[in-house]
């Protein structure tokens, strides 16, 4: 089998013959690498359509007792699906206060030079470096003393921390890319400044509004720390749904992975949606 | 790029973002640096401590043991990912179908959350019932990564590499994407190497994309937590506590607030000075070519 304590082994005798022959095998390397990739979801999906029993009753490679039971169980269950509708409207939210506010940061640095602009921009940047784990506790008083705990509004509001930085980063490069002759006709042909914006300037980019809206979606989604803090039950997400009930209800492998395997839906249709962009965008159009 | 134009009323542009960035980190970033300085006997009476808590810190053995195993941690994943990552990128089809595949499937460890990534190597690696732990002590060797520190290590790089070489990848193929046709023509009537073409062509296009990649990775691997916590939870013993786990088993488990804002500063204080001093040896590097 192909695991990972080989792959770099092939990996190097690959490189070696392929810089004498140039032979068309190069595509083993992303084919392994994928096969890796693969592997641990596909035991992931084994185990999301077992019985209990035949998780803890021994090894199998596939599933013998073939059992939607874990997935019924979750769909029909509120406490588990709100889980789902909580992330989905957190990470939305945050996407879009993320992006709409920072575009016209990311045109301010683009276009101008302002007082602090160059200490502003690296400020912003640091707050991409603040570990979580530092700010765990003072964000639950900061939100507490406000009134949000257990709000969408909470954990949209402070992933902002590091998805504002990131938007305004990956932005900024799209917009730098565009001619700044384009704004300069565009102002003696007439438009206002906010309709040049809307009408012209945006659709230029819109491949760098996309990509910054998938950076956004996916760190707000994979994150976990925060969210967790900042929410008891009304606002729950479903990570933190996995892990409570991992501990309420004993060890039901099986249900965890089900909703494991779930929360990888919402990511692979947002990657499907962007595949075009990501090439370009993941250069945050700095290339 | 070129020019930029003197304009002070930018500042409107930036306001709401500087709004929203500074109410989640300079208020919070206040109480860390208040609690820092004080001590508490309990009841909510808090008493000026000074620099206490930071001198605690910074000549605990604890702390530098954490920050030791973070740094080996991060550098380990960084020799990994990164070489690892422009391999595969350089291996990727151009143009096609196959591309399209390529980048979506590469692309899904990337989008999983992270306790959901560490819940599946858990389950993965598992020595009874999980593939991994099955297939490794079925090719003979001993291997149980609750119990065996070296295991736990193996696991936990293993995981980071399938969680986020896909960056790398997709960052170094943005890099490749962007070499228009010509410059490998003129190398081929040239005879260069394969070596060559990537010595002189590829990394040189690469190197800003490259930047972006050792500084994203070297940033989330400093302050990985959800994965390892879900993991191994630290363990066995301590051995793969890293600063956040650390740093959170002090805050939240032994609730010292103190020692543990204390920490948090100089945490994020070696986060920011490690990241410039790349930034700018990268930068460095990139003016002089």
């Amino acid at each position: 089998m192909t695991d990972v304590t080989s792959t770099p082994a092939i990996l190097a005798a690959h490189e070696h013959e392929r810089s004498s022959s140039r032979a068309g095998l190069s595509w083993l390397i992303p084919a392994a690498y994928i096969f890796f990739l693969m592997v641990p979801i596909y035991w992931l999906l084994n185990m999301s359509f077992k019985t209990t029993n035949e998780i803890l009753g021994g090894f199998t490679l596939y599933p013998h007792n073939f059992t939607l039971a874990s997935y019924r169980e979750i769909l029909t269950n509120p406490v588990w699906y709100s889980g789902y509708i909580n992330s989905i409207t957190y990470v939305t939210i945050n996407t879009v206060i993320s992006v709409s506010v920072a575009l016209p940061a990311a045109y301010a640095f683009s276009r101008y030079r302002f007082v602090g602009d160059k200490h502003l921009f690296f400020w912003l940047l640091t707050n991409r470096m603040a570990p979580p784990a530092v700010f765990a506790l003072p964000f639950f008083q900061l939100y507490s003393a406000i009134g949000l705990f257990d709000t969408h509004i909470a954990v949209a509001l402070a992933h902002c921390l590091f998805n504002i930085p990131l938007a305004v980063w990956i932005l900024e490069g799209f917009m730098s890319g565009v001619p700044k002759e384009i704004d300069e006709t565009a102002y003696i042909d007439g438009y206002s400044f906010p309709r040049f914006f809307v009408k012209i300037f945006m659709p230029l980019i819109a491949s760098g509004i996309g990509v910054a809206a998938f950076f956004c979606f996916m760190f707000s989604w994979v994150e976990l720390l925060l969210a967790k803090t900042l929410t008891a039950v009304a606002a729950k997400p479903i990570a933190a749904v996995m892990t409570r009930t991992a501990s309420a209800s004993g060890y039901e492998l099986g249900l965890l992975a089900a909703a494991g395997a779930l929360t990888i839906i919402p990511g692979a249709v947002v990657i499907y949606f962007v595949r075009n962009y990501i090439a370009k965008g993941f250069a945050l159009g700095r290339v | 790029m070129a020019r930029k134009v003197q304009n002070q009323k930018a500042w409107f542009f930036v306001l709401p973002v500087v709004a929203l960035v500074a109410f989640n980190a300079i208020i919070p970033l206040m109480t860390v640096v208040n609690y820092s300085m004080q001590e508490t006997f309990g009841g909510n009476v808090f008493f000026f401590h000074g620099v206490g808590w930071f001198q605690d810190v910074l000549q605990s053995d604890r702390f530098h043991a954490a920050l030791g195993r973070q740094l080996a941690f991060t550098f380990t994943i960084l020799f990994i990912e990164i070489p690892l990552g422009v391999v595969i990128a350089l291996a990727m089809p151009r143009k096609g179908l196959w591309v399209s595949v390529c980048l979506v499937l590469m692309a899904l460890p990337l989008l999983i959350p992270w306790n959901v990534v560490g819940a599946i190597w858990n389950i993965f690696a598992l020595p009874d019932i999980g593939l991994l732990g099955r297939l490794l002590n079925g090719l003979g060797f001993t291997y149980n990564y609750t119990r065996e520190p070296g295991d736990a290590w193996f696991t936990l790089i293993l995981m980071d590499v399938w969680h986020w070489t896909s960056l790398v990848v997709l960052l170094a193929y943005a890099g490749l994407s962007a070499i228009p046709d010509p410059f490998y023509q003129a190398a081929k009537i040239d005879g260069a190497s394969r070596w060559a073409v990537f010595r002189y062509i590829q990394l040189p296009k690469m190197k800003r994309v490259l930047t972006i990649a050792v500084l994203l990775r070297f940033m989330d691997s400093f302050m990985i937590y959800t994965e390892p916590s879900v993991l191994t939870g630290g363990g066995p013993g301590n051995a793969t506590t890293l600063l956040s786990i650390d740093l959170v088993k002090i805050a939240l488990g032994q609730f010292d607030l103190g020692p543990a804002a204390a920490m948090s500063i100089i945490y994020f204080l070696i986060v920011l000075l490690l990241s410039w001093v790349f930034y700018t040896l990268m930068m460095r590097n990139e003016e002089q070519s």
